[in-house]
Parts: structure tokens; C-alpha cells; sequence
């Protein structure tokens, strides 16, 4: 079972503005990047398991191939550094992404 | 049109005030930019910096960065550029930074023409464009409301290159902006000179960070952007740095959501074409980029509004049977303090009660929030009109979670382990964004009047 996080070099959350947080998978290499839009490793329904939230609040998912990136972008449950904020500039949102693997269990 | 084949771009940090290794700044100046440029700004702090008027940045550190930047470009006489000055570029932000400037031109006996562009946006000119439809939301944002505009303590506009170009044209030697579009800065000197304005642009996207698109990247450490008629180039002075494709191109995807479609004041960035090439020595060359303007022109708006003040109280648990109980005692103290100030009007004043070692970080969004840690960081936070009815609830709630009595309750002497006394923090005025939306002017220039001054001149 090949885990993400060897494969990936890059894992990493940060607002995309003050109603945005996305999320940055950068690959150590191509075939890896290649593998993961393959077996669409990145997807809505992943998004919203991982955070608990719903379909409409996942904006985009996108592949960079530049960067062998994906990138997926969520509506931030606060607008940031409203009353209740927990990290204001979204740096720390990334853990759940570190558990993953390609394949099944 | 200038008749050279290409110009030097030096980003000597980040952001003003992140600072850069001096040895580094002297490397680059032996390369000879044509131009010093750095942005100091980003609404990534948070509201609060907007809306108070204070930089997110410390005065002796920006101080400390300017003197080495404008020093150097006075004695070689090329421009230097600062955009969103003092961290949110409205006028007590500008204020600030020029203050710090006549500073450093007096110790520095440093002459030259100062332009100043402030970025404010009027109250005025905020509703008339709501009623016409020119102030429009920023999905996922909602549409602004009068209330939004009315309770700003400051709202500013995003400016393009284009006031920094007016600028530079009425013979400005040094430019401090306010509120700017990030990349502005970088491409204002290369436009007017006649490069193209996309790749001009997209050089100035990535050299706002400055090393942080090298690697190992950093925030603090010089970047270098050379611009000619097909492409750009770029590269650090530190010997520890090098700039691949990869730490390029991942710069692209940094605080965006789509890394194809980069949107600015006047249309965007479309890098669907665009080529990243490895060159030796650690340097990168870009190609490719265009430039799609929008049939409109449109500045973004950024406001925020006070909503009261915090008081916090940090304190940490590390009985099992409180920890396993954590809710239910939250609950029961929140019950106490609202029993206890049924006076104060409901609504008028909020209580968080943040759990760290559990969701305390990841707030909603935690998927692992039932795994029962051995130790609890609490911070209870209140949030009211004033200062005091703040002090009131929290102390309030403090006092009661550290004696709240709950079924099985083992250690009767006190819930709470408190790392300070006093336990309780004045955290002072509270902020939220009121705007963030995206405003349509007549032209790029004329919302952005700049003054011209002698660095040289006493205020």
C-alpha cells in the first residue's frame, strides 16, 4: 500500500483569500501525479469524508501539471478571523490529507 | 520603450519588515537591477490590522529593511517600489511607512521625488456604486450591504500598475503605495518600459514572495526576476538557494485556488500556455503567459469593522474524568454565566470555549474530534460591547470552570492548571472583514491620485 505522504512532497493548507482554504498535494515526481488522477486519488466526495462537510462547499479541484500538483479548494467554514476562528491564516488544516493511501485497505 | 533587451527585478523579502541576509542584498546589487521593489502587505493576518489602522509588521525591523533597500537604489539612482505599505495599505498604514521613510532620508541625507498613493475608497463612492451595481460579491462571499460599508473602519482598494506607471512618469524616484495588487509593484517599471505586461505580471507574482518559490524556500532571503521580450528569469544570490521548475511552479498554486487562472485588477493572468524551464545555476525560465483583460476594469475592496473586545483566559486540564466530561462541564459553566448576567442583553457579548489537544486547531472542520487526549489546553475567550462587560464574562466563566462541581468528580480542589496570574488577558478590540468584494472604476488611475514630495523635505 503506498501511503501519500512518500509519495508526495508537498502537503499543505493556506486561505485562498478570506472565504477560501485550499489544500496542495505537489508529487516528489510525475508518475506519482500521474497515478494519483488515474485512480482519481483527489475528489469531492473525499473532501467532504475528511472534513465533514458538504458537496457544495468543495469550489474546485484541480490538476497542475507544472508542479505535478493537485490542488483542492474548499469554502472556509468562517470567513477568516470571524469570532469562532480557529486558524487565521488556514496553515494548519492539512492532517487529514496525511493519512491517506493509494488503493484499498 | 526602453532600448534594453531586458530588466532586473530585485524582491529583496517577502514582506517589508521579514527582513533579508546582507550579504545576500550585496550579491544582488552586483548583478545591477534596474529596480528595488517589495511588497509589505497581505490580508492574511486578519481583520484586525485593516480595521485598527496598526502594521502587522514591526516599525525597527521595516526600518531596518528600507535603509538597506533605499541606500543602495538613491546611490544607484533606480526606483524602489512599495506596495500595500504598512501591511493593509489604507491611510494610517501609508502614514506609517512615509514616516519611516523621511526618517531614514533625514539620518541617510537621502534626496530624491517621493510619490505617495494612498488607497482608500470613500464611503461615498462605496454606495453610490452599490446602488449602480458596480460593487459586486466575490463568490463565495455574499453582496455587500450599506451596514458593511458603513461600519468599516477603513476600507481599501487593490490598485493595479497603472498609478504606480503615473507615478514613475511624473518622475517619482521612490514610490510608497498603499493597498496594491500584489505582483503591481514588480511590473510597474518593466511595463512602462515596454515589456509585456503578462509576463511582466507573472514575474511579479512570483517574486512577491521572494525565496519563498526557491528551495529550501524562505520568506526573509533576495529573489531576482529577469524579464525580456519572450520570457523571464529567475534566481536567488544565496549559494544555499536554488530555484527549480518544481519550486516555481508550486509558487503558482500558493494561496489560489486556480493555478491556470490568476485574476487581477483588469482581467488575468491565463498560464494554460505557459512553459517552466530548468536553466543551470539554479535558475528557472518562464514563458508563455498571457494576459486575458476583462471587458470591465475592477479593483478588489477590502474593509473591516470593529465588533467589540476579547478578554482570553488560557488555562489546561489534565484530570481523565473532566477531560471525558469536557462538554457537559462546558455546557453546565455556560448555563452558570448566563443565569448569572441575565442583565446584560442576550447577544450582546459571545463565550468560545476552545479545546486544544482535541479540535482546538481544526475547529468543524476536525474528523478526529471523539479521541479522548491525556491533557486539555483550554482557552476561554469572551467577546463583548466593552472591554469590561468582556473582562466580566470571561473571569466570570474561569472562575466557574475551575470550580465546577459535575458527577464523579475526583480532584475537588480545582478543574483548571493556570500557567499565569494573572490568568486573564485584555486582548482589546475585536475585528471582522466587512468587505471583500470587487469594485468597477471608470479607469485604473484616477482612484488611486498620487502626491509628489522631496525625500529631502521635512514634514
Amino acid at each position: 500500500m503506498t501511503r501519500l505522504i512518500d509519495v508526495a512532497s508537498v502537503i499543505r493548507s493556506k486561505n485562498a483569500g478570506p472565504y477560501e482554504l485550499t489544500f496542495d498535494i505537489i508529487f516528489q515526481d510525475r508518475f506519482w501525479f500521474e497515478e494519483a488522477k488515474r485512480v482519481n486519488l483527489i475528489n469531492s466526495g473525499l473532501i467532504c469524508s475528511l472534513y465533514g462537510i458538504e458537496e457544495k462547499d468543495v469550489l474546485d479541484i484541480i490538476a497542475f501539471e507544472p508542479a505535478n500538483a493537485i490542488k483542492a479548494t474548499i469554502k472556509r467554514p468562517l470567513v477568516s478571523g470571524a469570532i469562532g476562528e480557529t486558524d487565521v491564516y488556514g496553515a494548519q488544516q492539512h492532517a487529514p490529507l496525511l493519512s491517506l493511501k493509494f488503493g484499498d485497505d | 520603450m526602453t532600448a534594453n533587451a531586458s530588466i532586473k527585478v530585485l524582491s529583496p523579502t517577502a514582506i517589508l519588515g521579514y527582513g533579508f541576509p546582507e550579504k545576500s542584498f550585496a550579491a544582488a546589487m552586483l548583478l545591477n537591477p534596474d529596480v528595488i521593489a517589495v511588497d509589505a502587505g497581505s490580508s492574511d493576518p486578519g481583520p484586525y490590522y485593516l480595521g485598527a489602522g496598526v502594521s502587522f509588521t514591526n516599525r525597527a525591523a521595516v526600518k531596518r529593511d528600507l535603509r538597506i533597500m533605499l541606500t543602495a537604489a538613491r546611490e544607484r539612482n533606480i526606483p524602489v517600489l512599495v506596495g500595500s505599505a504598512g501591511g493593509c495599505g489604507a491611510r494610517p498604514h501609508l502614514d506609517w511607512t512615509v514616516d519611516i521613510v523621511k526618517e531614514i532620508a533625514a539620518e541617510e541625507q537621502l534626496s530624491g521625488r517621493l510619490a505617495v498613493i494612498p488607497a482608500d475608497v470613500s464611503k461615498e463612492l462605496l454606495v453610490s456604486s452599490m446602488a449602480s451595481g458596480r460593487l459586486v460579491a466575490l463568490p463565495p462571499g455574499d453582496p455587500a450591504s450599506e451596514d458593511d460599508v458603513g461600519s468599516s473602519t477603513y476600507v481599501v482598494a487593490q490598485m493595479g500598475e497603472e498609478p504606480l506607471i503615473a507615478a514613475l512618469q511624473a518622475g517619482a524616484d521612490v514610490i510608497i503605495a498603499g493597498r496594491c495588487y500584489d505582483p503591481a509593484v514588480f511590473a510597474a517599471v518593466p511595463i512602462n518600459c515596454g515589456f509585456d505586461r503578462a509576463l511582466a505580471l507573472h514575474m511579479g507574482k512570483i517574486l512577491e514572495c521572494a525565496a519563498i518559490a526557491s528551495t529550501p524556500g524562505s520568506g526573509s532571503d533576495c529573489m531576482i526576476g529577469t524579464l525580456d521580450a519572450e520570457g523571464f528569469v529567475l534566481e536567488t544570490v544565496n549559494p544555499e538557494r536554488v530555484c527549480t521548475i518544481s519550486s516555481v511552479a508550486a509558487h503558482t498554486l500558493y494561496e489560489k485556488s486556480d493555478p491556470y487562472r490568476l485574476p487581477g485588477p483588469g482581467g488575468a493572468l491565463d498560464l494554460h500556455q505557459t512553459k517552466f524551464e530548468q536553466l543551470e545555476n539554479g535558475r528557472v525560465r518562464v514563458t508563455g503567459t498571457r494576459f486575458i483583460p476583462s471587458d470591465d476594469y475592477f479593483v478588489k475592496v477590502e474593509g473591516a469593522r470593529p465588533l467589540g473586545f476579547r478578554t482570553v483566559s488560557i488555562a489546561g486540564a489534565r484530570g481523565p474524568d473532566f477531560i471525558a466530561k469536557v462538554d457537559e462541564i462546558i455546557a453546565g459553566v455556560r448555563a452558570r454565566v448566563e443565569d448569572n448576567f441575565r442583565q446584560m442583553p442576550t447577544g450582546s457579548w459571545e463565550l468560545i470555549f476552545r479545546t486544544y489537544g482535541r479540535d482546538g486547531v481544526m475547529g468543524a472542520l476536525e474528523p478526529q474530534r471523539d479521541l479522548t487526549p491525556h491533557e486539555l489546553g483550554i482557552v476561554i475567550e469572551a467577546i463583548a460591547k466593552t472591554q469590561d462587560d468582556a473582562d466580566t464574562i470571561c473571569s466570570f466563566a474561569r472562575s466557574t470552570m475551575l470550580h465546577f462541581g459535575y458527577p464523579g468528580r475526583v480532584s475537588t480542589a480545582g478543574n483548571l492548571a493556570f500557567p499565569y496570574s494573572p490568568s486573564d488577558f485584555k486582548a482589546g478590540q475585536v475585528y471582522a472583514f466587512s468587505l471583500y468584494h470587487l469594485l468597477k472604476v471608470a479607469d485604473p488611475v484616477s482612484p488611486f491620485p498620487f502626491q509628489l514630495v522631496n525625500l529631502e523635505d521635512r514634514a
